[in-house]
């Protein structure tokens, strides 16, 4: 499915950075946040606009995990996998997650594109782990069954509106 | 005599010159280290470690990015180094693909060579790569990722020099790999084919495509007549490979080899380049009359047509409407040949990648066949030469074959950067005499600098010229019109840089050494009775004969990117 993509505002956001090929990180964010990903038809105008290669741009993109160049979900699970999560059991969490919403770790977007289910290196709460985000908010000291609840009723609202 | 005082490597006391880096010093002082990301004309990457030198400290500099220091003390070759050095190469060879017998670049790869060099005789890591997987999507070049050892070469070729940008790094870590954009087969990329990639390449990770098979079963089929066209800087590169000089020209013994091999009728690509001379200098004359502000853009480099389709589609009716003179010729051949019994295949044998996929446009086709069946690099000559079992060297030198068998100065001299330009200006210069041709080859146009300017007197007017080679130079020059800052009424793109002669399909050459290929035409130039391709009494006998009434139809193209049928 292809995004609809408004140029006049990817513009705007080349401008606020001068068109600086090396603002091109600070540039990829601000699309990301603007469409959850980074398109690939936005690939073409911005190398026309930034003076970089397409490659260069996909190079960056495929570099950071942070990046995405697949579509996300409106609502994003970032599961913490550090250390501290880690030993405190974050993986049957994830594993839960991903068994309702049947995603696996190459599949981590649902077909409806309601749901992304992701790991993140370290949130830096490490003192709440186990921890997950929903859409960038902190809930801590996690267990599958706490997850499939906040799951289930993140479905509930989905399904009302 | 320098002043940067002396350093001492592996005990011998050197002057210390104007050396970037300790590489370029240990080099000249006669130690040959081992690198694969070093190319001089490319920034420096410092990625493979291979030429580690040891300090007086014990420390470890990569001999490529450390600049020589007054009193600096260093060792190349200690047991330390060669361990390392070791360790590296078999690291790298667990993730290469090692087929080496049927890998195109056998013989001329850097990792092969170093490897023999140090002497691994084992690799005690798994091997990561064992098939190739190779990329076969474009008519010039193969890709292989399976035999990429990552060292940036291609990358920086493609960006620094050539501005294409069509491939770079993608994803990190182990799962690293130099690619295109979203990992697109290259022949769909912007990939232009120059191939310049390829001659960086140190290993069989990008390799010119190879046509030789299917020309051989050309020659061995009874009922195919195979013509051949020799382009004009073949004959200074061909013979470095079978223990000639470099740029000594050895067209005669590559004409005596092609008959041995088989080949029917043997022409030279210069004859042709009379007539794309001749037929350039009317349309520039042309729009002279007319009062352009946007110059006129040559049109025998297929990689730079390329260039300007993709990247400049609005400055193609800029672009020269005259085919390549390996188009001009193929049309050429094939009007004077189209009543033979047999069924006729013409190859070109080329110094360019670019060639083999501008052979393939629809354009330059005659009822859907191409008007040149294949093209065979310089490298790919080679090859056929030596499995052919000739000696080179004991051939006896022959002439081509007629009726086109006369050329001129100037059809020669296509080959090296600014050659084009020199030979539109001998003809279209009002001074016939000697010194007017000494005159035009020291306004500026000679040399290997990316970008030359100069300036000529054509009747009143004055004409503004720019000589162009390498994409990244030619990307400066377009946008210098485009901004006003420039202001040119002729410019000649080269997409190589220093020319044709300097070409992906030619045997690797360093950067320093182009110049003597370039020395090697012009000499050639020198030893022709006929500088001035008008002068050519065989051109007159085409003009009156095949050509009439069809000299625009067989010498012109109407690229359709350009968008409008173009006028002369």
């Amino acid at each position: 499915m292809d995004t609809y993509i408004d140029y006049q505002k990817v513009d705007g956001i080349i401008e606020a950075h001068h068109g600086q090929p090396s603002a091109i990180i600070a540039i990829l964010q601000e699309i990301q946040e603007q469409y959850r990903y980074i398109p690939r038809q936005v690939f073409p105008h911005l190398s026309r606009r930034i003076g970089l290669s397409e490659a260069s741009l996909y190079s960056v993109t495929t570099f950071y995990e942070n990046f995405s160049l697949e579509q996300k979900g409106k609502i994003v699970f970032k599961v913490c996998d550090g250390t501290a999560c880690h030993v405190r059991k974050s993986l049957p969490i994830l594993e839960r997650l991903r068994k309702e919403l049947s995603l696996s770790e190459e599949k981590i977007t649902t077909d409806d594109l309601e749901f992304t289910v992701e790991t993140v290196a370290c949130l830096g709460a490490c003192g709440l782990s186990p921890v997950l985000t929903i859409n960038g908010k902190v809930y801590p000291a996690m267990t599958p069954d706490k997850a499939s609840e906040l799951l289930k009723s993140l479905k509930e609202e989905v399904r009302s509106c | 005599m320098s002043n940067n005082g002396t350093m001492v490597i592996d005990g011998l006391t050197v002057e210390i010159g104007d050396e970037k880096n300790l590489l370029e010093l240990i080099r000249k002082a006669g130690t040959e280290l081992p690198t694969l990301c070093y190319a001089s004309e490319l920034s420096i990457h410092g990625a493979c470690r291979m030429c580690m030198v040891e300090n007086e400290r014990g420390g470890l500099d990569a001999a490529c990015s450390e600049p020589p220091r007054a009193g600096m003390e260093i060792r190349t070759n200690t047991e330390r180094l060669r361990k390392y050095r070791k360790n590296i190469l078999e690291l790298l060879l667990a993730n290469h693909c090692r087929d080496c017998t049927t890998c195109g670049n056998s013989g001329h790869c850097k990792l092969q060579d170093l490897a023999i060099r140090f002497n691994i005789d084992r690799v005690r890591f798994v091997n990561m790569a064992l098939d190739p997987k190779p990329d076969n999507s474009s008519l010039c070049i193969t890709k292989d990722e399976n035999k990429c050892i990552l060292c940036g070469n291609c990358v920086r070729m493609c960006s620094e020099i050539q501005d294409v940008g069509a491939i770079d790094f993608a994803f990190r870590g182990s799962k690293m790999k130099v690619t295109t954009a979203f990992n697109i087969p290259i022949g769909e990329s912007n990939c232009i084919g120059c191939g310049q990639c390829a001659t960086v390449c140190p290993t069989g990770a990008i390799v010119v495509r190879d046509n030789t098979e299917a020309v051989w079963r050309e020659l061995g089929d009874k009922n195919a007549e195979v013509t051949v066209q020799i382009a004009p800087a073949v004959r200074v590169a061909l013979g470095k490979e079978f223990g000639l000089k470099e740029g000594e020209n050895s067209m005669g013994l590559i004409v005596s080899a092609l008959r041995r091999m088989g080949f029917h009728k043997i022409f030279d690509t210069s004859t042709a380049a009379d007539l794309t001379v001749l037929e350039e200098s009317r349309e520039l004359q042309n729009r002279l009359k007319e009062k352009h502000d946007f110059p006129l853009f040559t049109s025998c480099c297929p990689a730079w047509v390329n260039h300007c389709e993709k990247r400049y589609p609005e400055l193609m009716a800029n672009v020269s409407t005259c085919r390549s003179p390996m188009q001009m010729f193929a049309s050429v051949i094939k009007e004077q040949y189209c009543n033979s019994s047999k069924r006729q295949v013409h190859v070109a044998i080329m110094p360019c990648t670019a060639k083999k996929f501008e052979a393939a446009r629809n354009e330059f086709k005659t009822d859907e066949r191409p008007n040149v069946n294949y093209v065979l690099t310089t490298q790919e000559v080679i090859r056929m030469i030596k499995g052919s079992g000739l000696i080179f060297s004991n051939l006896e030198p022959e002439a081509v074959d007629s009726p086109f068998g006369l050329m001129t100065g100037s059809g020669v001299i296509f080959g090296v950067t600014g050659g084009v330009t020199e030979a539109v200006l001998r003809d279209i210069s009002s001074d016939r005499s000697n010194s007017g041709l000494n005159k035009i080859a020291f306004i500026g146009v000679r040399g290997m600098t990316g970008v030359k300017e100069a300036q000529v007197t054509v009747g009143e007017r004055e004409v503004k010229i720019a000589v162009v080679s390498g994409l990244g130079n030619a990307d400066r020059v377009i946008e210098a019109l485009k901004s006003g800052c420039k202001k040119y009424d002729f410019v000649e793109i080269m997409a190589c840089p220093g020319g044709c002669v300097c070409g992906a399909g030619q045997p690797y050459i360093p950067a320093e050494l182009k110049i003597d290929r370039a020395k090697g035409l012009y000499s050639v130039d020198k030893l022709t009775s006929i500088k001035r391709s008008g002068e050519n009494p065989l051109v007159d006998l085409l003009y009156n004969g095949l050509l009439k009434n069809k000299s625009h139809q067989l010498l012109h193209v109407s690229y359709t990117s350009a968008g409008k049928e173009s006028h002369i």
